[in-house]
């Protein structure tokens, strides 16, 4: 039997996927997952600005409001924005160092499916009495209050899918580290591939302290424990800087990967190697060395005294710097440049003067005594939304742009993708730019009602009306995918690419590199071409290809875990429910005896059929 | 060629947790994955301590901790990572009969520890009432001693395991790596102890 | 490329036309008007800062703008072969250290006014007041002046929802929240500090000119957090003098003229409503104190002042302010004898100064 992939019926694509450890495949998954999860966030987002788009109005109920605020963000940070990030980083990451797969596809597909069921469990709240409703940090206090379930499937779902992500991190740090083709030293790689590496850094290191927030916010809410018991001593403020310590170097866990992303797009696009190349890495570097340590930026008003504050607020207002080194050096990539504007570079430039309002606006957060006006407003929501979407969301829209027919084959279309840039890039600075003003103006954040005679309605209703604009290119772009599903085979280097993806097939094969190439320099596909010679040079002779087996035993794990979630959260109710939770982590653990018992060495994609498949 | 002539090779390398591109991916990935868990502790740890004198008119750090039960469990632990030490050197020698046996003296100081770890809860629990709904402490206690216990348990399965596993064939390439990453983790477990001992029971009684 | 620049145009067009049509915002309310100390210190950094970032973004519009301008590929240049520059040492140090001069100019103001907000050496010279923050409500409590510290818990005036301070005049605020957390916003006279159920924290506000100041909780507390509203009353240092003698004078024992008032006054007790809401100094502090309810400006922090909306807040709070202490705290209360309540609550003016001798100039 031929080792080479065959064509598949449905039931069998099903089963490939749901076994899959092809980081490709793994790919996939992640952007369907994260896409499906960023439509329910968007259309939380729609809700959210239809309630506000007139003063005292009932079009949801108070507490269907936080709960719908709490939602959106907790879906769009944990299980649109990072899934469909790592999403990337799998497609593309083992390309760009000329790796055959990551260095766990076990753990790599373990990952997604702790992430997709941890999201499905949060998701299932909505019918099961109520979703969480403590906003999207939750602080400790109100979300021991809570008196629905919400909160419980917060802490549980983002557990699971905390989990997933962290072992995500681990497995990308260890690829590059160990997994670089022959030549592709670490000042060689591409950027993209560098900001993922530090990101994993930050998810290593990020992750950890909200896992010990969410057990211990866990136990408070089921166990009786009293971390968070002021009565018997506990300090709400510990969830707060755990939270923060986790949660600030999310926010460059979002945005250092698409940094990288945009690097590369910038420099493909305008034929001139990356301006800068070390200072960009280093830049890099620093911003997530300094992300760790400004996290009480968020806590100004907290009470710390002006010491902290003061620090906090320095640390904060440094990031400007590697920042600005950064913006510089994408303009002077471009400058002396051949600049080529499509879509995906249309997301990249627009990304320069939106992103660059987002940075502003974070240097004037971090001046601590201007804070105290600016916290827990709309200029807060502003701010991030400023650089989660224009940052984040643009990056990614460019990223899919950019890399489309590198992952599923086929080019997206160009005159449905700029209707979707421009329709989106008005929206969202219609949207939020207002709500700078409005936070001023006095309006705070997470607000059910603005009240008549505040002078707060012109501006929400401009910022309603953008909502729609961004839902409309939404809708664009799902159309764009659909019509380009059925256009015409894409060539394996459409943008006359600089970097090892762009030297194999599009979609590649699953085994990547047929004989690993040889890198020898920055732009290493560049350098092949500008010598003439048009293709990587290989580094080993053809031989037989090593590749690890498919497992179905990381969806039962997840499956297991997840069904013992729902035994956590509602034995509080019912001591019954101890039944379902011993029998979730029975059979999570049975899975994981089974992987340990069971060798698994994998199997050799033999070079004949290598050879037939080159011909 | 055939997988089993790799993973079994005539004359074992001198660093067989190293020799395969798999190994070496586990020796890294559990070296990040230690990195995680630092924060993690560390995270458990600044709660204990911003918790440690909530005591909610319950017990106290002084009143409770008894430094010669500790001192056993410290000794307990410090010597299985020693023994864990010697099997890894009797693995580099290809000794695979010495390494199980070092293996299954750490195993056995590993549940001595435990045992020490399951008296002390319950002499506290039930003792001295001190539980950790007791009070803002005793959940901060329960919760960084009782984390490491766990780590302490799960190292304790992996080894059990991989011994069971591994009882009847010898050592090979493709086990090799498994050993290794389970002692670099132990050795973990081992110094998160000793930070324990220092911060929690020796400040907890003379501070 | 036309079509392009002017797209760009009519959004920034755009932007700049409802930035004006949405103006500074609502008198005492906005913080772009600054009326007190603390309002006035966030606003200079908030300028100072605005004013240098916006040169940083005009500078990266300018080079961006240029790129597009001058390096768009053209016709006839597909196959044009740009320099592959490494970088510039000079650029690259420029563009590190103007950044961090920049910083600095930044940081060092905001570090001073940190320093000064927080300096509250001065509070036993000064007006003292606990805050307390409660599920949709506030409650204020004035420290007697020979117990600036509160350690003897001497309370000259207890009120609620309306908290008078005299102008020109620092005034401590000791916060602690009885539930979880909140955060006070008054953001024409000060920025905000949250007010946490394990810890007190001080801020002090210093209100610069008479008004009724609008105040907000900034922290998520519940359903209606949107609708925890208060108010500050700032008055001349005369009139202050005169409604803090006024409400310490005032006698809750003290019959209304009106026979519906004594009603009201009668059902108030008979049901149940006093054993959380206090009349005068004395009394639980369960619920907001309504000493001085008849000169409040808004019911429940957000209703109009009129009978209807007290009848109905009486009658259903849970339609008003989902998720409040009150519902079901009480017997049934039917309407004829929630307008008697409510008439008795109107006519509760121990003091002459009022919101109204605020905003008279």
């Amino acid at each position: 039997m031929s080792t080479v992939a065959q064509k598949r019926g449905l039931g069998a694509t099903l089963w490939e996927y749901l076994t899959t450890i092809d980081h490709k495949k793994i790919a996939h998954l992640y952007l369907i997952g994260g896409g499906l999860f960023f439509i329910l966030g968007g259309l939380e987002a729609v809700i959210i600005r239809i309630q506000l788009i007139k003063p005292e109005n009932d079009f949801i109920s108070a507490g269907l409001y936080n709960e719908m605020i709490t939602m959106h963000g907790t879906t769009m940070i944990f299980l649109a924005a990072m899934p469909i990030i790592l999403g990337i980083m799998n497609a593309v990451l083992p390309l760009q160092i000329g790796a055959r797969d990551v260095a766990f596809p076990f753990l790599n597909s373990l990952g997604f499916w702790l992430f997709m069921f941890g999201g499905i469990l949060l998701n299932t709240s909505w019918f099961l009495g109520g979703a969480p409703d403590g906003g999207w940090t939750s602080y400790a206090s109100f979300a021991l209050t809570s008196p629905t379930h919400g909160i419980d499937f917060y802490v549980m779902g983002l557990q699971l899918a905390g989990a997933g992500t962290l072992m995500g991190g681990i497995n990308f740090l260890a690829t590059v580290v160990n997994m670089r083709a022959p030549g592709m030293t670490y000042m060689r790689m591409p950027l993209f591939t560098w900001a993922s590496f530090i990101t994993s850094v930050l998810i290593l290191f990020a992750f950890p302290a909200f896992t010990v927030a969410l057990f211990l916010l866990m136990f408070d809410r089921m166990f009786g424990t009293a971390f968070f018991d002021v009565a018997l001593g506990g300090n709400t403020v510990i969830w707060q800087h755990l939270f923060w310590i986790f949660g600030h170097p999310e926010v460059y866990i979002l945005i250092l990967p698409i940094f990288g992303l945009f690097s590369d797009i910038f420099s493909t696009f305008s034929r001139k190697r990356l301006f800068g190349y070390t200072a960009m890495v280093f830049a890099t570097m620093l911003i997530a060395f300094l992300g760790f340590m400004v996290w009480a930026h968020h806590m100004f008003t907290v009470g710390l005294g002006p010491v902290a504050n003061s620090i906090f607020a320095i640390g904060t207002m440094a990031i400007a710097v590697p920042t600005g080194i950064k913006i510089f050096n994408w303009l002077a990539t471009m400058w002396g440049g051949s600049v080529k504007i499509n879509s995906a570079m249309l997301w990249a430039l627009g990304f320069i003067p939106s992103f660059t309002i987002g940075g502003m606006t974070g240097v004037m957060l971090g001046s601590a005594v201007a804070d105290f006006q600016y916290h827990d407003t709309y200029f807060v929501v502003a701010h991030f939304h400023y650089v989660i979407v224009g940052g984040t969301v643009f990056g990614i829209f460019a990223g899919l742009h950019y890399w489309w027919p590198k992952m599923f084959g086929r080019i997206l279309h160009e005159g449905l993708g700029k209707l979707t840039f421009w329709t989106f890039f008005i929206g969202f600075h219609l949207t939020f730019f207002i709500q700078h003003f409005l936070g001023l103006m006095g309006m705070p954040r997470r607000y059910w009602v603005f009240l008549k005679g505040q002078e707060l309605d012109v501006g929400n209703f401009i910022s309603t009306i953008g909502a729609f604009f961004m839902s409309f290119a939404v809708i664009v772009f799902l159309i764009n995918i659909i019509i380009t599903a059925r256009s015409e085979k894409a060539p394996a280097d459409p943008w006359d690419g600089r970097t090892l993806e762009w030297a194999i097939s599009s979609p590649p094969p699953f085994y990547n590199f047929e004989q690993l190439p040889l890198t020898r320099g920055l732009d290493p596909l560049w350098i092949e071409k500008s010598e003439g010679n048009g293709k990587m040079i290989p580094a080993e002779p053809l031989d037989d290809i090593h590749m690890p087996n498919n497992s179905i035993l990381p969806f039962l794990m997840s499956l297991g875990f997840f069904i013992a979630g729902f035994g956590f959260i509602f034995q509080t109710d019912n001591k019954l429910w101890y039944i379902v939770l011993y029998a979730g982590m029975a059979f999570a653990f049975v899975c994981m005896f089974i992987r340990s018992f069971k060798d698994d060495t994998g199997y050799f994609v033999k070079k004949e059929d290598l050879e037939r498949e080159g011909e | 060629m055939s997988h089993e002539d790799v993973l079994n090779p005539k004359s074992m390398p001198h660093e067989p947790e190293k020799a395969t591109l798999e190994g070496k991916n586990k020796f890294i990935g559990l070296w990040f994955f230690l990195g995680g868990e630092t924060v993690l502790f560390a995270s458990l740890f600044g709660t204990y301590l911003a918790l440690k004198d909530s005591t909610h008119n319950g017990p106290s750090t002084h009143d409770l901790y008894e430094l010669g039960l500790v001192f056993l469990m410290t000794i307990l632990l410090l010597t299985s990572s020693l023994t864990s030490v010697y099997a890894m050197y009797h693995m580099k020698n290809n000794d695979y009969k010495k390494m199980q046996l070092w293996l299954a003296i750490t195993a056995l100081l590993g549940i001595g520890f435990l045992a020490c770890e399951i008296y002390e809860f319950s002499h506290y629990i039930i003792g001295e009432g001190f539980t950790f709904r007791s009070s803002a402490f005793g959940s901060a206690f329960y919760a960084l001693i009782g984390f490491h216990g766990g780590h302490v348990l799960f190292g304790l399965c992996w080894l059990m395991s991989l011994m069971v596993r591994n009882a009847k064939r010898g050592l090979n390439l493709y086990n090799a790596p498994k050993f290794n990453t389970f002692s670099l983790y132990w050795h973990f477990i081992d110094v998160v102890w000793v930070f324990i001992f220092t911060v929690v029971y020796l400040m907890g009684k003379v501070g | 490329m036309k079509g392009w620049m002017g797209k760009l145009k009519v959004f920034f067009l755009l932007s700049i036309v409802t930035f004006f049509l949405a103006g500074c915002g609502k008198d005492n309310l906005t913080a772009l008007v600054p009326k007190g100390f603390g309002a006035q210190e966030s606003m200079k950094l908030i300028i100072l800062t605005t004013v240098v970032m916006t040169l940083v973004f005009i500078v990266v519009l300018i080079l961006f703008i240029v790129v597009l301008l001058r390096y768009r590929r053209k016709k006839g240049q597909e196959d044009y072969i740009p320099k592959q520059v490494e970088g510039n040492k000079t650029l690259e140090t420029v563009w590190t250290v103007i950044p961090i001069i920049l910083v600095l100019i930044m940081a060092i103001p905001t570090v001073i006014s940190t320093f000064v907000l927080a300096d509250d050496s001065k509070s036993k010279d000064h007006l003292n007041i606990e805050v307390k923050g409660n599920q949709y409500w506030w409650h204020f409590k004035y420290r007697d002046e020979e117990d600036p510290t509160g350690k003897d818990k001497n309370y000259s005036i207890q009120t609620s929802q309306d908290l008078y301070i005299p102008t020109g005049e620092k005034v401590y605020l000791h916060m602690k929240s009885n539930d979880v957390i909140h955060s006070f916003w008054v953001p024409s006279i000060s920025g905000k500090m949250d007010v946490n159920p394990e810890n007190e924290n001080t801020m002090y506000i210093e209100a610069y000119e008479e008004g009724v100041y609008w105040g907000k909780c900034a922290e998520l507390c519940g359903p209606s957090h949107s609708l925890m509203d208060f108010k500050v009353i700032a008055v001349s240092p005369d009139e202050y003098d005169k409604w803090a003698k006024d409400m310490q004078d005032f006698d809750p024992k003290q019959k209304p003229e009106e026979k519906v008032a004594q009603e009201g006054k009668e059902l108030f007790e008979s049901k149940s409503c006093i054993a959380c809401h206090a009349i005068g100094n004395e009394g639980s502090d369960t619920g907001p104190n309504l000493t001085d309810f008849g000169n409040r400006t808004k019911y429940a922090g957000v209703l109009d002042p009129e009978k209807d909306n007290l009848v109905k807040w009486i009658t259903d709070p849970e339609s008003v302010k989902p998720g409040n202490e009150m519902t079901g705290k009480y017997p049934e209360v039917s309407d004829e004898e929630a307008g008697k309540i409510a008439e008795y609550l109107m006519q509760l003016k121990p003091s002459d100064v009022s919101p109204k001798s605020a905003s008279k100039n």
